[in-house]
């Protein structure tokens, strides 16, 4: 039997981990569940932005500090990717979906593989003041970095939404992949829209990046592993729900923990391509979906 | 008639060579092209002709491997029965995939597919009857009948199922499967108001496209004497059978054949001359050029010089 | 006239929102039937439920007497129904005539030379055998709108849903789209017409259904449905 202290513990970790795991998906709800762009590279940025922050960090800058930094670079190359990815397929019609697919498929391989070449294969960490002791509460010890990414986690979801919901450009953004012609008539470029959309995701990545790797060591081929978490994420959430996306994080991460805890570390990756085979299967539409 | 004139003239050469005195490296380098032959015709049924990215190859491939494994293990299965086992099961695999993703759109079916492969590295790795994360050893047999190598026999074995892959690929580009398959690559609701049985034929295209990658697994681990899971589950795998029918051309057969020997040459030029681990990148750079530029692949760019001298 | 088509208490809800409410239709064999509504009143929707691209949620769906709720689309192709797309999807990798030979071969079961005839003849009658062996993402608007009409009419259907094949089209183009759809008529297909050009389906129609959110609100003679105030509101409002 497991203790229910132990289960508490997983279930606070999972959590903590959890609403990592919705920050991290942010930037994908927006750009496929908004945009509907098959957007797989996003965990690759995601690494690429976590290693950008390591190489900051060697130079004695502290990781949240970097990924504020080089957010307005991520931005850029997010609508330097959208701008690629638009002229060339979606401008087109058909067909789409396989080029599209195999272009992001590429890009995240491509990714992976020039970080192989540069940092190798081995893990990186960051170092900061709050990484690698533990907030201690009568028996349990809660990490601090699982704190600060807590904290970091939920400041972003609650900016993200509201930016969504009162904002112009935010709720634009949110009406451009459900009804382009109402935007167009409004006077608002729905491609411009779309653009801004997409380097905000990527640019949410960079700061996302700064969080797994404060959470802990990053290695190329994470990349992976987080196309299922940040997939089951927002397929859980349903497609277009931002709100979704904080209590599919928290079902997620808590799922993992508990895993974790009780059949161990090599079944735990699992745990979220399951759980999205699952959703797929059996309520496309998630949770919230529309 | 002329492709199977052709074909099988090219099966005899194949046959002939490996009685020949000819360098045992010859065989075992053109195992590996005449596999990725294969995987990239199986991909491209599915994924040149439904337009449906699976991403998840290297399952298939392990699944091939694996099952060969155990009926070697558990009844020491001649290859012949391996590779059919290997077939099956991950036919099989396909159809389950597909069952559960192909009612919703292109993208989910591919990231069903990275799923796949994620769960079955972690099913493997803890199965301790197929040597688990460690990998097995297995001993095979010397020479048998006319090969005096056991791998020039591999490499026969690869050569006709290279042959049966393209010729399977060729049936169903011309036959009804093929039109109606295009038809739902192109617009899925108009197909199936059009009478075509979109569900039907995208599993009939998924399983066939699973079943002939296992098919191509299914030899590997008496190719290598080993098997582990590291090496099967490779995210190049993955790359190279999308890589080879985009590049060669995904709208018929032909594609993925030229595909294959493209750059299975590009890459053996730049391991030699540059370096092994930048020939993968070079892979996925030529990949993201072509679906950007040359999205008909090198089919496509043949056309276009024909139109243009004219 | 022998009823084609019957429709009982059709009722679709999406998640909270009604899109359709207790629709009773009956259509007759070779009749001509319009259909209007303002938009969101629920048109396209009734016709996706007939097409079979949706299941509705409650009522039921007969053609000529057999229930054919629960057949996916496909199947209900091969009884009988086609359709045309507001927005024309063409295959677009194929030519024009490889675009018919998709539902000749898969509602007529081969795509030999004497298929080929057929859907030439079809061509010719829309006026787009010449351009048979071009690709079809290269014909017009209008051609395109031709083209979805000749494929729903490769499927040999017995009931044609023409879902705003005139959108966007000016003048003498619309009257070549509806000349095509009185000569379908006159060889015993049952029509139903959905548009917005009002005179194209006073011109067209036997009867005229008007829906208005989700239900129907008046049928009748075009000239009846013209005068009928509910017919008014709907459309100009209060």
């Amino acid at each position: 039997m497991i203790s229910l202290d132990l289960l508490f513990e997983a279930v606070i970790f999972g959590v903590l981990l959890g609403s990592f795991y919705a920050a991290v998906s942010l930037g994908l709800s927006v750009a496929f569940g908004l945009l509907d762009v098959p957007y797989v590279a996003h965990p690759a940025l995601l690494v690429l932005g976590a290693y950008c922050i390591y190489l900051l960090g060697t130079l004695g800058l502290d990781p949240i500090v970097s990924g504020i930094l080089l957010m307005p670079v991520f931005f850029i190359l997010g609508i330097l990717i959208y701008r690629i990815y638009y002229e060339t397929f979606e401008k087109r019609g058909s067909d789409t979906d396989v080029r599209g697919l195999a272009f992001f498929f590429g890009l995240a391989f491509i990714i992976e593989v020039c970080l192989i070449l540069v940092f190798g294969v081995d893990q990186r960490t960051v170092r900061a003041s709050y990484i690698g002791s533990s907030l201690e509460i009568g028996e349990y010890r809660l990490p601090y970095r699982m704190l600060v990414a807590f904290a970091i986690a939920i400041t972003l979801t609650v900016a993200l939404t509201q930016y969504f919901s009162k904002t112009f450009t935010g709720r634009a953004i949110k009406a451009v992949g459900q009804d382009q012609e109402a935007l167009r008539l409004m006077g608002a470029d729905p491609v411009k829209i779309k653009q801004l959309a997409f380097g905000i995701a990527t640019a949410i990545n960079a700061l996302a990046g700064a969080m797994l790797v404060i959470v802990g060591p990053v290695d190329p081929s994470m990349d992976r592993i987080y196309i299922g978490r940040t997939f089951c994420v927002v397929v859980l959430a349903g497609l277009g729900s931002m709100s979704g996306t904080l209590v599919a994080g928290l079902v997620l991460g808590i799922t993992e923990s508990v895993v974790l805890m009780t059949l161990g570390a090599s079944w735990a990756p699992a745990v979220s391509f399951g759980l999205l085979l699952v959703m797929l299967g059996v309520r496309p539409q998630g949770l919230f979906g529309r | 008639m002329k492709f199977w004139i052709s074909s099988l003239s090219l099966l005899a050469f194949f046959f002939v060579l490996t009685l020949l005195g000819v360098n045992e490296y010859f065989f075992f380098a053109g195992f590996v092209v005449l596999q990725f032959i294969v995987l990239a015709t199986a991909w491209n049924i599915l994924g040149g002709y439904a337009g449906y990215v699976n991403f998840g190859v290297p399952a298939f491939l392990a699944v091939g491997a694996y099952s060969a494994v155990v009926l070697f293990k558990a009844i020491s299965a001649p290859i012949v029965v391996q590779i059919l086992g290997g077939g099956v099961m991950a036919g099989l695999l396909g159809l389950g995939v597909g069952l559960l993703t192909l009612k919703l759109r292109g993208i989910f079916f591919s990231i069903a597919t990275v799923a796949v492969v994620f769960i079955l590295e972690t099913c493997v790795n803890n199965w301790r009857y197929v040597g688990g994360a460690t990998g097995l050893q297995l001993t095979r047999p010397e020479g048998l009948w006319l090969f005096s190598t056991y791998t020039r026999f591999l490499f026969f074995m690869m050569s006709l199922l290279a042959l049966i892959a393209v010729a399977t690929a060729r049936y169903v580009q011309t036959s009804y499967l093929g039109r109606g398959l295009r038809a739902v690559r192109d617009s899925e609701e108009a197909a199936e108001c059009s009478g075509v049985p979109t569900l039907k034929l995208k599993l009939i295209a998924c399983t066939v496209s699973g079943a002939l990658m296992g098919v191509a697994g299914a030899p590997m681990p008496m190719y290598l004497s080993f098997v582990e899971p590291t090496s099967i589950f490779n995210l190049s795998y993955a790359i190279s059978a999308l890589g080879m029918p985009i590049i060669g051309g995904t709208s018929h057969w032909v594609g993925p054949l030229i595909g294959a020997i493209v750059l299975a040459t590009v890459q053996q030029v730049v391991t030699v001359t540059i370096s092994s681990e930048l020939n993968v990148l070079v892979l996925g750079v030529l990949l993201i050029v072509f679906v950007i530029a040359a999205p008909d692949g090198i089919i496509g760019l043949f056309k276009k010089w024909k139109r243009f001298s004219k | 006239m022998e009823t084609l088509l019957k429709i009982t208490e059709l009722t679709k809800n999406f998640g909270g929102f009604t899109a359709l409410s207790g629709v009773n239709l009956e259509v007759g064999a070779g009749e001509r039937l319009g259909l209007i509504g303002p938009n969101g009143s629920g048109k396209t929707t009734l016709i996706n439920c007939i097409s079979g691209a949706f299941n509705q949620s409650q009522g039921s769906i007969e053609l000529k007497g057999r229930e054919i709720t629960g057949l996916k689309a496909y199947q209900r192709t091969r009884l009988g129904i086609s359709r045309s797309f507001q927005i024309p999807r063409p295959f677009s990798s194929m030519t024009v005539l490889e675009n018919l030979l998709v539902p000749i071969a898969f509602v007529g079961g081969s795509d030999g030379p004497k298929e080929v005839e057929e859907a030439m003849a079809i061509l010719q009658q829309m006026g787009l055998h010449l351009k048979a062996h071009l690709q079809s993402n290269k014909l017009s608007q209008v051609e395109l709108r031709k083209m979805e009409l000749a494929r729903a009419m490769a499927a040999k259907p017995k009931l044609l849903i023409s879902d705003e094949a005139m959108a966007g089209l000016a003048g003498a183009e619309v009257d070549e789209i509806l000349q095509i759809l009185f000569d379908l008529n006159a060889t015993g297909i049952t029509v139903i017409m959905i548009e917005h050009i009002m005179q194209a389906v006073m011109k067209f129609s036997q009867r005229v259904v008007c829906l208005d959110t989700g239900k129907i609100i008046c049928q009748g003679t075009p000239s009846e449905i013209v005068k009928d105030p509910h017919v008014q509101r709907a459309y100009l409002g209060d």
